[in-house]
């Protein structure tokens, strides 16, 4: 045996260490397309915008009523398409919030076994229906069954789309506001029964206000997915911009625009071109800030066990 | 004494009360439950109702015609079929890998906490402001113009923070012992990973991959905003070839059509027989995601039962 007798193994530790570190470096790459993706919606979002806040001033677009930029006498207000944003995302709201914590509440306190066990996936499955085939049920469901009760609602109206919307929205709200609820510790419900109070008190009174910080996440998580909704809005609610806050009228929203822009044909780096990252950059900075604000209640509200 | 079992009366008044109200809120959640369950039940029916009878053979052979009775879905479920090889291309590999990256690599430093934030963030951002990002970067910057390989790229981002949560979630489930064990026994950490990790997540991540596919196959909005066009009467070229290398990529860049646009194209015309052709096609559609998502929630069901640690 010579004396400096060294193992396959140990010799083959170099090379080990390379492989090992090559992988690493692949993985951290794959990790860091996130943050990618993030820094390219930024900077193709503002790149664009910058171009056309050029053309426009951001007090004219702020305040302008009117939104025609592919007419001849172009305004560029963003008002319209904000307002058509706001109430069908307030309509989908009304249905979605009470119907999800309900929901939620039922499933997470009252709710036997079995019946769990099949509305869970059921509510799954409602949240994967295509929102293309929600929008095609709006206009051509839910608007004629309307029609039958109020003759005068127009064939393309907010009202409509909104419900559907809520409908789709229900299943996000109810699965996050259940999961938080999950997590309120058992000693909790068990004192609150100890102490004499029935299920629905404990419901209300304990388990509810212990998981709120968890409810306020599904609520910011459904505002997210009703301002960014765009199909349904797009086939029920119609392309046409329009100042009002009464659902029963058609209204495009940002995102119908968008749609309606992206379908026509218009050259790379005209003004209409960029009016949909204006408008897009509307859109993710109002995503954005009902996302701080859900960050902020978190905050506030978060309760630690 | 009458005193007595007129307060013991009260109080058991009371309690009834409280007990209704617990009946009450059942109720209540049942209704709120069946609001969901008549909504699906009705767009079912009225798909099938309308869509049922231009359920053909035909209407799968056919590519869509200015005929309603003639139209098909030919380009609209290829060219769906060809954007999911793209994303699914994209998705996993890379949400994988984040994921993995994430629990077994990262080491507590801002980097990651920047990552981390940034996959919670962007599973909110609208998937339209995707088809935007689409189509300034993938379409104009890096000339891929509005082909199957900028949809698919495109859904293939817009689904990876749902593939890295659920990658994520699969490989936290696996117990400390494990990776012990492989490394007492002098494993590296590719090794442990490759060998013990990732075979024991797969199912979970496959439950996660299988649900960004099915959201991803309906995804419409990010699709139009690239500029896929509405009306194709082609196909792509074929992915083989009679002459070496007998693989074809030519396919990647040819222009296309998907189902949902497909659906939307015949939705927002005003004519009712082709509406019925768009309620075949969401009926095709629609089974197309929920079978998708039926098999991710049964896979998920067995590791359940399966997988005891």
């Amino acid at each position: 045996m010579p004396d400096t007798f060294v193992s396959d193994r140990l010799a083959r530790r170099k090379l080990r260490h390379v492989h090992e570190r090559f992988i690493e470096s692949a993985l951290f790459l794959a990790a860091s397309v996130s943050v990618l993706t993030t820094v390219g919606i930024v900077v193709i979002l503002l790149k664009e915008s910058f171009v056309f806040f050029q053309h426009v001033s951001i007090w004219n677009f702020l305040t302008d009523t009117q939104w025609t930029p592919l007419f001849s006498d172009a305004h560029y207000g963003i008002l319209p398409l904000l307002s058509g944003t706001l109430v069908s995302s307030a309509v989908a709201l009304t249905v979605a919030i009470p119907l999800g914590t309900i929901i939620a509440i039922y499933l997470s306190e009252f709710a036997p076994f079995s019946v769990r066990e099949v509305a869970k996936p059921f509510l799954e499955l409602l949240g994967g229906v295509p929102t293309i085939v929600y929008g095609y049920f709006a206009l051509l469901f839910v608007t004629p069954l309307i029609q039958k009760i109020y003759p005068e609602l127009p064939g393309f109206n907010i009202l409509s789309a909104g419900l559907v919307m809520g409908v789709m929205i229900i299943p996000y709200v109810s699965s996050v506001s259940e999961d938080a609820m999950h997590a309120v510790p058992m000693s909790l419900r068990e004192g609150s029964y100890a102490m004499g109070a029935t299920r629905f008190q404990t419901a209300i009174r304990v388990v509810t206000p212990a998981a709120f910080s968890g409810i306020t996440a599904a609520y910011i998580l459904g505002i997210s997915r009703a301002v960014g909704e765009t199909m349904i809005l797009a086939v029920a609610a119609g392309m046409q911009p329009n100042l009002t806050w009464n659902p029963l009228e058609p209204a495009a929203t940002i995102t119908a625009y968008i749609v309606q822009v992206a379908l026509g044909d218009l050259p790379h780096g005209s003004i209409g071109y960029q009016t949909i990252f204006a408008a897009g950059l509307t859109l993710a900075l109002l995503t954005l800030l009902f996302n701080l604000l859900g960050h902020v209640l978190r905050k506030r509200f978060r309760q630690a066990y | 004494m009458s005193e007595q079992t007129e307060r013991v009366r009260k109080i058991r008044q009371l309690i009834a009360a409280h007990k209704r109200w617990d009946l009450f809120f059942s109720m209540l959640g049942l209704m709120a439950l069946m609001v969901g369950v008549l909504t699906f039940t009705a767009l079912f029916a009225q798909m099938v109702v309308d869509g049922l009878p231009r359920l053909s053979p035909d209407f799968f052979t056919s590519f869509p015609s200015r005929k309603p009775e003639q139209a098909g879905i030919l380009s609209a479920w290829v060219g769906s079929i060809l954007v999911m090889i793209v994303t699914a291309a994209t998705a996993v590999p890379l949400g994988v890998g984040a994921g993995i990256y994430l629990e077994e690599y990262a080491p507590k430093n801002w980097v990651t906490d920047l990552i981390e934030i940034n996959v919670t963030n962007l599973a909110g951002i609208p998937s339209i402001v995707y088809g935007l990002l689409a189509l300034g970067l993938f379409v104009y910057q890096f000339g891929l113009g509005q082909s199957i390989a900028t949809a698919g790229l495109t859904l293939g981002l817009l689904i990876l923070p749902v593939v890295i949560l659920a990658t994520r979630e699969a490989i936290r489930s696996i117990p400390a012992a494990i990776r012990e064990g492989a490394y007492a026994l002098g494993a590296t950490k590719w090794q442990t990973t490759s060998h013990h990790i990732l075979p024991y997540s797969l199912p979970g991540i496959m439950t996660g991959a299988i649900i960004g596919m099915a959201r991803a196959i309906g995804e419409t909005a990010p699709v139009i905003t690239i500029g896929a066009l509405t009306f194709i009467a082609f196909l792509p070229p074929p992915p083989v070839k009679a002459e070496a290398p007998f693989v074809s990529l030519e396919w990647l860049m040819s222009p296309f059509t998907v189902m949902p646009i497909q659906m939307f194209n015949w939705t927002s015309r005003p004519e009712a027989a082709f509406h019925h052709n768009a309620a075949a096609a969401g009926l095709v559609l629609v089974v197309m995601t929920l079978s998708m998502n039926a098999i991710a929630i049964y896979i998920r069901y067995r590791l359940r039962k399966r997988i005891k640690w």
